[in-house]
Formats: C-alpha cells, structure tokens, sequence
C-alpha cells in the first residue's frame, strides 16, 4: 500500500512539475508578446512604417523606418529561397540517394551539427573578411549572402528530421511500382512538403530578427536601397541602434519590434494556410 | 521465377544460405518460418529493394523469365519492378488521392496515357479488388480516408494496374482486423489465376488455408519446399514438424 502511495505522488509531483514548465514557457511568450504590442501600438504610427528617416529625425524625430522594413524583407526573403534550394537537394540526396547509415550523410550530418553550433556574429565576421578581400561594401547582397549561411543548416536539420519520418514502406511502395529515385522524391515531397515548409519559416524567423549577422555585412543606410550593392538597413540592427545610442529612442525600437513580430506572425500563419491546403492527401 | 543458390549477407551476417526455390506459376506460394528466418529478406531480394538496405551483399540468381534480377542494370530495373508487384506489411497509400494512387504507376510509365483510358483501367482494377463499389463516388478523396482493409486493397490495386505477373505479399495481412484479412486473403486465392503470388506469412493457419506451395525457411536455409498439402499434413524434415507443432514460431 505505502509502495502504491509513493508511486501515486511521484506521479503528481512530475506532472506538477511538467505543468509549470508548460505554464513558464507560456509566461515568457506572453510576457515578450504583451510588452511589444502594449509598447510598440502606443508608439507605432503609419508614418513610421510608411517614410523612411527625415533628414533630422534625431533631433526633430520625423520620418519612420520603412527602410529598415524594405531592407529586412529584401535581405531575408531571397535568402530564404536561396537557403531552400541548397538544402533541400541536401535534405533528399542524404535521405533517399544514400542508404541509411551511409558514411556520407554521417559526415554531412555532423558538418550541418556544427554549422548549426556556430553563432551568427561568426558567419558576419567571416563574410566580412570574404567581403574585404573581395573588394565588396557592406550591402544588401552580402547581408543575403550571410543570412543565406545562416538559415542553410537550420533548414537541413529540419527538413532531415522530417524527411526520417517518412514511412519507409512508401518509398519501397513508389520503388516497387518501378518508379527511379527522381520519381519517388517527387511523391516523398508531397509527404513532407508541410514540414519542409515550416523548416523554412522557422528559419526565416530566426534569420529575420538576427541582428549579428548582418552588422557587418548588410551596412545600415537612412534611405531605401535601389540595388543589390547599395547599402541597407535592417529592423533588428535598427532596434540595436535605437536602444544602444547614448540619447536612445525606446518607441520607435518598439514599434520597429511590433512591426518584427507581426512580419513573423503572418509569415507562420501564411506557411500553415498553404501547408494546409496543398497537402490534404498525406499521410 | 526462380532463386538458385541466394546467398544474403548484412554486415557480416548470413540472413540467407544457398536459398534455392522455384516460384511455381499461378500458384500461391506460402514462405513460412520463425521470426529472423530471412523471409522478408528473401522477399526484397525478389524484387532488389534490397538495394537500400546498407551493407548488404548478394550472390547467387534471381531468375525472371530468363533474366537475372540481381544483374539487372538500372535501367532494366525499372520494368523489372513493374513485372513485379508489392503488396506491404503495413498498408502504406501514396499521399495522393484514391485515383491517383491507382494510376500513379501507370502515369510514371506511359502507360494508358488518355485521360478516358487511364479512368477505365483505374475502375478496372478497383473492381479487380472489391474496392470499386465503396470507393466510386469519392474518388478524388485522399487514400488515407481509408480504413486499413480498404488501403491494402487499394495497394494491391496500385500494384495490379501496372501489369505485373508476380505479386509479392508481406504479411499483407497481419495489420488487418480479420474480417479485412478475410477479404484480402480471399482476393489472393481469386488472383492466382491470372498472377504468381509469393506471399510471407507468420500465421500457419492463413499458410494451410490458401497454399499451392509451401517453403519453409529457418536460419535463413530452405528445409523444406513443395506442395503445400505434403508439407504441413507430412512434413519429413523433423525442424519442419516442430514448426508445425508449435515447438517455436
């Protein structure tokens, strides 16, 4: 009886413990989420994300950040579609052209395992010396190509995780229909589509709200960038700036931060819409 | 088709001894044996889904009409997998709709390219397995709608559509509840005429219901093979009387 008792309260006691650390978690992202949009409505205005800096802004605080805006969506987004095409090629060729447990795809896994590990001001630092050895400015196509770096092992760590659950009786299904390897990927790529495409927002969002990275690489400008090799400001940076400078500018950082989270919050709602409705048949 | 002298081998451990079998033609052939005999094992080798299995070696022949499977380059592969269907363990649809699903093999081989004919040979098969009458006027709905019975009968019609001579089955039936293992094992005895069904199985029962020809492997060697009728009413290898017996399964 007094064995059943003690069996009766470790069970309590664990799923207490589970439960506040559920509730912590939960806490956190509704503490960071209040702040911003209790902070971030109160100094938001359209003409902050409509107009770029006035000429004084510091002095006569005019004009908005639209060029952190632009600049934030024109440094990530193509990167999330170069990142893609990189790493999906590497999420299939180790999970359907190697067999498991093939040296290859051990080695490919520890060299994404460690470039995973490495923290964004190094990949800044090191396309900055690639850069100055190059003769490249700081600009936006180096802000891409760092944040390009930056989401690859993020994106194959996720997509082969998700590529492992694959069943494997539907790739020896597809196989032993006489499909070649190209046409069972196309069929895995159904299956795990959804995943692939939450792999890649969620990369997007780190990658959007990194401000290490692109400090070097991707400059900071008041005005919007007309090229690829101009110069541009980025949101994350922008916040850094505003907080960091000895006069700083606590509501246009919020605002910036509110705008940060809002891009993020439609990104991943948009991501599970078109997950959702293109993928009715999987398994 | 016929296995002479197979011998398998994963990471230095012999799965399959000189495995030799001839597969008689439209007949049910039953492989049965304990757990780790290399049943499964010689059923991917029947159609080199071996091929992905890492560190495994193979010697020996797969003989198909002539042609040895286990020298077959790539590109023969292909039809030779076509020639050769597969019916899982674990009822497996593609994630695509129940049509699709049927006429997938066909569209990835060029066969039935019109729109009319590829609907006809879909129905055709569906019918084929019982499944036509449950499934007609969804037919664009997602395969995994299914139950598990109607999945695998939607796989054997998968497998059936793109005309093969052989069927492989991987205890088709063992994840079935058994009014659906009833109904898919049925459709076996009913296919035999016009395909070669090798079939694994764990249930001795469902082996003696439907049998033409019986193998019985242990350890990965064939002891004994033959009419199925001679070999679990009058085994003569005392390992085969034992299995029958339930000595050990």
């Amino acid at each position: 009886m007094d064995r059943n008792k003690s069996k009766y309260v470790t069970e309590k006691v664990m799923k207490v413990l589970m439960l506040m650390a559920v509730f912590l978690v939960f806490s956190f992202l509704a503490s960071i989420i209040w702040t911003i949009f209790v902070k971030g409505i109160g100094s938001i205005s359209w003409e902050m994300v409509s107009k770029v800096p006035g000429k004084d802004w510091n002095v006569s605080n005019d004009g908005g950040f639209l060029n952190a805006i632009v600049g934030s969506l024109a440094v990530v987004l193509p990167s999330a579609i170069l990142a893609a095409c990189v790493s999906i090629p590497v999420v299939f060729y180790m999970n359907l052209y190697l067999r498991r447990g093939h040296k290859l795809s051990y080695a490919a896994r520890l060299a994404y395992d460690i470039l995973y590990g490495i923290p964004s001001i190094v990949y800044g630092a090191f396309a900055f010396t690639v850069m100055v050895i190059v003769g490249m400015r700081a600009s936006v196509l180096g802000g891409i190509v760092v944040t390009t770096l930056l989401m690859i092992p993020m994106m194959i760590r996720s997509g082969d995780e998700i590529s492992k659950s694959v069943p494997d009786e539907m790739v020896d299904a597809a196989y032993s229909l006489g499909a070649t390897k190209w046409e069972t990927l196309k069929v895995v790529f159904r299956q795990v589509l959804p995943g692939m495409v939450t792999a890649a927002l969620l990369a997007l969002g780190k990658a959007i709200g990194d401000a290490a990275g692109v400090m070097f690489t991707a400059g900071f400008s008041d005005s919007l960038p007309s090229s690829l090799s101009d110069p541009t400001a980025t949101l994350p940076l922008a916040i850094f700036n505003w907080v960091t400078m000895p006069d700083p500018f606590p509501d246009r950082a919020y605002a910036a931060a509110l705008v940060l989270t809002v891009i993020v919050l439609i990104l991943s709602l948009a991501g599970r819409w078109v997950t959702r409705r293109f993928t009715k048949n999987n398994l | 088709m016929e296995v002479q002298d197979l011998c398998v081998t994963i990471d230095s451990n012999k799965i399959l001894k000189n495995v030799s079998i001839s597969f008689p033609k439209n007949k049910i052939t039953c492989v049965v044996g304990p757990s780790g005999c290399g049943k499964s094992t010689l059923l991917k080798c029947l159609n080199r889904l071996i091929d992905n299995t890492l560190g495994a070696k193979l010697s020996g022949r797969v003989m198909v009409d002539g042609q040895d499977l286990l020298k077959a380059r790539d590109s023969e592969l292909i039809d030779l997998r076509r020639r050769i269907g597969l019916v899982p363990q674990r009822p497996c649809p593609l994630p695509m709709s129940i049509f699709d699903n049927v006429a997938y093999g066909c569209r990835i081989h060029g066969m039935h390219r019109g729109k009319s004919e590829l609907a006809d040979v879909v129905e055709t098969y569906l019918r084929e397995v019982g499944l036509w009458d449950e499934v007609e006027y969804r037919l664009k709905e997602p395969a995994t709608r299914l139950s598990g019975g109607q999945q695998q009968r939607l796989c054997l019609a998968r497998s059936l559509a793109v005309e093969p001579d052989f069927i492989l089955a991987d205890e088709a039936t063992s994840a079935l509840d058994p009014i659906s293992s009833k109904i898919v094992e049925d459709l076996f005895v009913k296919l035999k005429e016009k395909y070669s069904i090798i079939m694994v199985t764990h249930t001795l029962r469902q082996a003696l219901r439907i049998a033409d020809y019986a193998v019985f492997l242990y350890l990965g060697k064939v002891i004994e093979s033959g009419d199925a009728k001679e070999v679990f009413r009058n085994p003569q290898n005392e390992l085969t009387k034992n299995y029958l017996s339930g000595a050990f399964s």
